[in-house]
């Protein structure tokens, strides 16, 4: 034995034992084997736990913003107040403005205590009509304006309670952050318990997220989707009117007509290039030529659209040549010889065949670009829209937002609130994401042929 | 008559030329007692096609050029006097513009009549008042030269919208009737439709090399623009970036330019390995049943939009990578930093590397893998020592696609990596990025011809040309390697 260590020591190794047993040298081997694949399926568990994780933190945070802490209240509609003349004259009552109507809040609300008898302790008549919402006038104005025969009588009208209350309802706010917070008292939150065990405040679904314009800094209670959501639907309506059959167009003389020279060469590494161009560049290109050139507005789903059209182009050119691609040849080929023109052709068979394929893509493309925030920065949607676009097609030129970036301008202010509605507000396009590829992988299941 | 009702009329034109055009063709034909050449459709279409392509490209061509040329018109009648020491040329047309809006707003409102406001004048009524009635805010009051530059820029666009309106529809008539009155029987319909649809469907695909140029002449322009206002030299190789509002400021690339690279660097540290090895293992070891629930689920993460990252930076691993590592290791107490944006774009980048990477591993033929088991070599080894080099170029390839990727994403560093732009190698400090300052200068209330905001477009020009760079690099990589085993 002694001499053969002489030897080296993988022959020691190999000659030492039996085949059945392994050497320490293949052992060693199989342990490096395991680790790379202990390591690969921590890498694969790491991706699905970073999807879990982002999935969860945004609906944690989310979720509670599509419920809303109201106050229900009978408001006395005092006519003295709302419509001195009496003639219900809606011109009269529009020059009425939310500092009459808070009173009459403020007022029901003092009544309901009265009545039922509830303690308020060390609360000042300001910190007890701190409980409601500063938008709650404004919407009192509205439901009146929207019916004046409602003045001299009382309405039973669900007041939004401020930000803060609603968060004691969704745990954001406890007792003990209420001490450190200048704009509730832990005294607020108790006569809010109180109110609840009267039955008069009660949490429930919040339809306002969803259509209500944005609101201010101050009031995250009534921020809503609503102009948001509108904005992207203008802007996604335009993007699929452009893109679809422009982009439909230039795949089939690429894919069917062009000749293989250098122009044709020069249009293909051209749209594989702006494929990858970031999309900022692009917002970039739409401030610069779509509103300080053309004079277009800002802020106006026009631009964001075409921004966003140019940006899809890509998308569904690629997606529409592989669908055209993939027609097999023989259809083209029984066209053209019973007697159809090549233009024939394609509009009559080919391109009909493609068209799951080429729907796929263009939802695709679509989703991609509802979820779009960067460019739109950049052309001025970001700003503070309270207003209603009007309807196509003017409206494509008055302002709007749009859902994304919405959630950027929501995680801007100050509001912790704010931050609970972003999220909500990314459940929404995380919904309608969902809804979009779920539509795009049933057309592909449902009619796309396999030649 | 604004643009869309134009257009509107011109689409109903087209439609009248299809019907017209069908008619004459069968009434035609039957007068003579012939065959028609082509199916009647097709002579319709003809003219349907006569009628509004000519008019479309019309109106399209006198909406790009109007601007221009009104704008060069008015500039060159506002004497130099009017325009205030130390202002530009631009920033008084700019005023002009906005006054014509306002004007049109007083006129559209009912407040003047057009008579009226060709006698009015700057220095005798109060324009300014006049204006802000309708919510159109001026700095300061008008100067009658401005005025009348307003006045008459908003007269010569009227008649320049007349003319357009009569030019185009011209254009629809007569080329419309040109095509009808050529309609016979003998004539090849369907091979003038036809060459007519393939130059539009050509047409259309020159829009990518029209997207391309727009990007490439609105960065360039505004960006020769800026050095002619900000030296270049300092742009490039100053190490400080600080912004001011009322000019002199310090606009230096380089901390910026460092920002983009630390979290790039940090992005691929986590997107590479963890990539390659999800993409490694789904190739060579998964199973059909987790191959077929992780792959998709891991191609999600591509689907999510950047914003969600961005929240996600923002709320959940900002603050723990603050509480939990900065902090108590006293390396920063901020909760945007180049470790959160990093960490949360790596996140991102990771479905990006794994399919790219995915499709390579795929590609490498079978037989080197058969190769290798039949000596001996483990599975591991066989990945590490014979697929990891054959598949090496399209790996670096889609890193670089990573890369690039990294490099122009915009709403993670801006809601994750923070605002302060500095030189600094603590992963856990605040830094910034091209695409976070792209942003907070053209968002900004600055005036547009300042360095302060077309320094945005030099900063534009620079990650166009980075990413560009990148791209091509790695699209002739993988194509090149591609070519290897085919």
């Amino acid at each position: 034995m002694t001499d053969m260590t002489t030897a080296s020591p993988a022959a020691v190794a190999r000659n030492a034992g039996s085949l059945l047993e392994h050497g320490d040298r293949t052992r060693n081997r199989h342990a490096s084997e395991r680790r790379f694949r202990i390591l690969g399926l921590i890498a694969v568990g790491f991706g699905i736990l970073a999807l879990v994780g982002l999935l969860t933190s945004i609906l944690v945070n989310g979720v509670s913003s599509f419920r809303q802490t109201y106050v229900t209240l009978d408001v006395q509609l005092d006519e003295a107040k709302l419509d001195k003349t009496g003639n219900r004259n809606t011109e009269e009552l529009r020059k009425v403005t939310t500092f009459v109507y808070a009173p009459l809040i403020e007022k029901a609300l003092a009544q309901f205590i009265e009545e039922r008898g509830i303690a308020v302790e060390g609360l000042t008549k300001k910190d007890v009509s701190g409980i409601i919402s500063k938008e709650a006038p404004a919407s009192l104005r509205s439901v009146v304006l929207a019916d004046p025969s409602k003045i001299g009588g009382t309405v039973s009208f669900d007041v939004l309670t401020d930000g803060r209350i609603d968060g004691y309802y969704k745990g954001r706010v406890t007792m003990a952050s209420a001490e450190l917070d200048r704009n509730v008292s832990p005294a607020q939150l108790k006569l809010a318990d109180a109110l609840k065990d009267a039955g008069a405040l009660n949490t429930r679904f919040n339809w306002d997220f969803l259509t209500a314009p944005d609101a201010s800094d101050t009031r995250p209670e009534a921020a809503g989707l609503g102009v948001a959501i509108l904005g992207s639907a203008y802007m996604m309506l335009i993007v699929l009117a452009l893109s679809l059959p422009i982009g439909v167009a230039a795949s089939i003389y690429l894919e069917e007509f062009a000749p293989s020279n250098r122009i044709t060469d020069t249009i293909e590494v051209n749209i594989a290039n702006l494929a990858a161009v970031p999309s900022i560049v692009f917002g970039i290109l739409g401030l610069a030529v779509f509103i300080n050139y053309a004079g277009l507005p800002q802020s106006a789903p026009v631009v964001g659209g075409l921004v966003l059209m140019l940006m899809t182009l890509p998308t569904i050119i690629i997606a529409t040549r592989a669908a055209l691609k993939a027609v097999p040849p023989s259809i083209r080929e029984a066209a053209l010889g019973i007697g159809a023109s090549k233009m024939q052709t394609i509009f009559h068979h080919v391109l009909p065949l493609a068209a799951p394929g080429i729907l796929t893509g263009t939802i695709i493309g679509l989703a991609q670009a509802l979820g779009e925030t960067a460019p739109l920065l950049l052309i001025g949607m970001v700003a503070f829209v309270r207003e209603y676009p009007s309807a196509p097609p003017e409206g494509f030129f008055d302002p709007a937002s749009a859902l994304p970036v919405q959630v950027y301008n929501w995680t801007q202010r100050g509001d912790p609130a704010f931050v609970e509605r972003a999220s909500g507000a990314i459940i929404v396009l995380l919904i309608f994401l969902v809804i979009m590829n779920g539509l795009a992988i049933l057309l592909r299941r449902r009619f796309e042929r396999r030649w | 008559m604004t643009p869309s009702i134009l257009a509107l009329i011109v689409l109903a034109l087209m439609v009248v030329g299809y019907i017209l055009g069908r008619q004459r063709a069968l009434s035609l034909a039957k007068r003579d007692g012939v065959r028609l050449h082509s199916l009647p459709g097709y002579y319709g279409q003809s003219v349907a096609l006569f009628t509004a392509v000519p008019a479309f490209v019309l109106l399209g061509v006198w909406l790009f050029l109007q601007p221009v040329l009104i704008e060069n018109q008015i500039s060159a009648t506002i004497p130099d006097s009017a325009i205030p020491e130390g202002g530009a040329r631009s920033l008084v047309m700019a005023d002009v513009r906005r006054i014509a809006d306002g004007l049109d707003l007083v006129v559209e409102q009912g407040n003047i009549s057009e008579d009226d406001l060709a006698v009015m004048r700057a220095d005798i009524s109060n324009v300014r008042s006049r204006l802000a009635e309708v919510g159109v805010a001026l700095g300061s009051n008008v100067q009658p030269a401005v005025f009348e530059a307003a006045k008459s820029y908003r007269s010569i666009g009227k008649t320049a919208s007349f003319w357009r309106n009569i030019a185009v529809l011209a254009a629809a008539l007569g080329s419309g009737f040109l095509a009808w009155s050529r309609v016979r029987p003998a004539m090849r319909a369907r091979n003038v439709s036809e060459t007519f649809i393939r130059a539009l469907l050509m047409a259309s695909s020159f829009i990518a090399i029209l997207t391309t140029f727009g990007i490439v002449a609105s960065l360039l322009f505004e960006t020769i623009h800026f050095f002619r206002i900000y030296p270049a030299k300092d742009f490039f190789f100053s190490t400080i970036w600080n912004p001011q509002f009322r000019g002199g400021s310090d606009l230096g690339i380089l901390p910026l330019l460092w920002g983009t690279f630390y979290v790039s660097l940090v992005a691929l540290l986590l997107a590479v390995p963890v990539g390659l090895m999800i993409a490694i293992y789904l190739a060579e070891y998964a199973g059909k049943s987790l191959r077929s629930f992780a792959k998709p689920a891991i191609e999600i993460l591509a689907g999510i939009p950047t914003i969600v990252y961005g929240l996600f930076a923002l709320i959940t691993v900002g603050p723990f990578l603050r509480d939990w590592i900065a902090q108590p290791l006293g390396l920063g107490d901020s909760s945007s930093s180049v470790m959160t944006a990093g960490l949360v774009m790596g996140i991102m980048l990771i479905p990006f590397v794994s399919s790219l990477s995915d499709d390579i591993i795929n590609a490498v033929p079978q037989s080197m893998r058969d190769g290798s088991y039949g000596l001996g070599a483990t599975q591991s080894e066989t990945i590490k020592k014979v697929i990891m080099p054959a598949a090496l170029p399209g790996i670096v390839g889609a890193i670089l696609l990573a890369a690039s990727r990294a490099i122009g994403e915009t709403m993670i560093v801006v809601m994750g990596a923070g605002a302060a732009a500095r030189l600094d190698v603590n992963p856990f400090e605040a830094m910034t990025t091209v695409t976070v300052k792209i942003v907070s200068q053209l968002t900004g209330d600055t005036e547009f011809a300042s360095p302060e905001t077309l320094v945005a477009f030099a900063l534009g020009l620079t990650l166009f040309v980075f990413t560009l760079g990148l791209n091509v690099l790695a699209l002739y990589i993988v194509r090149k390697y591609r070519e290897q085993y085919e």
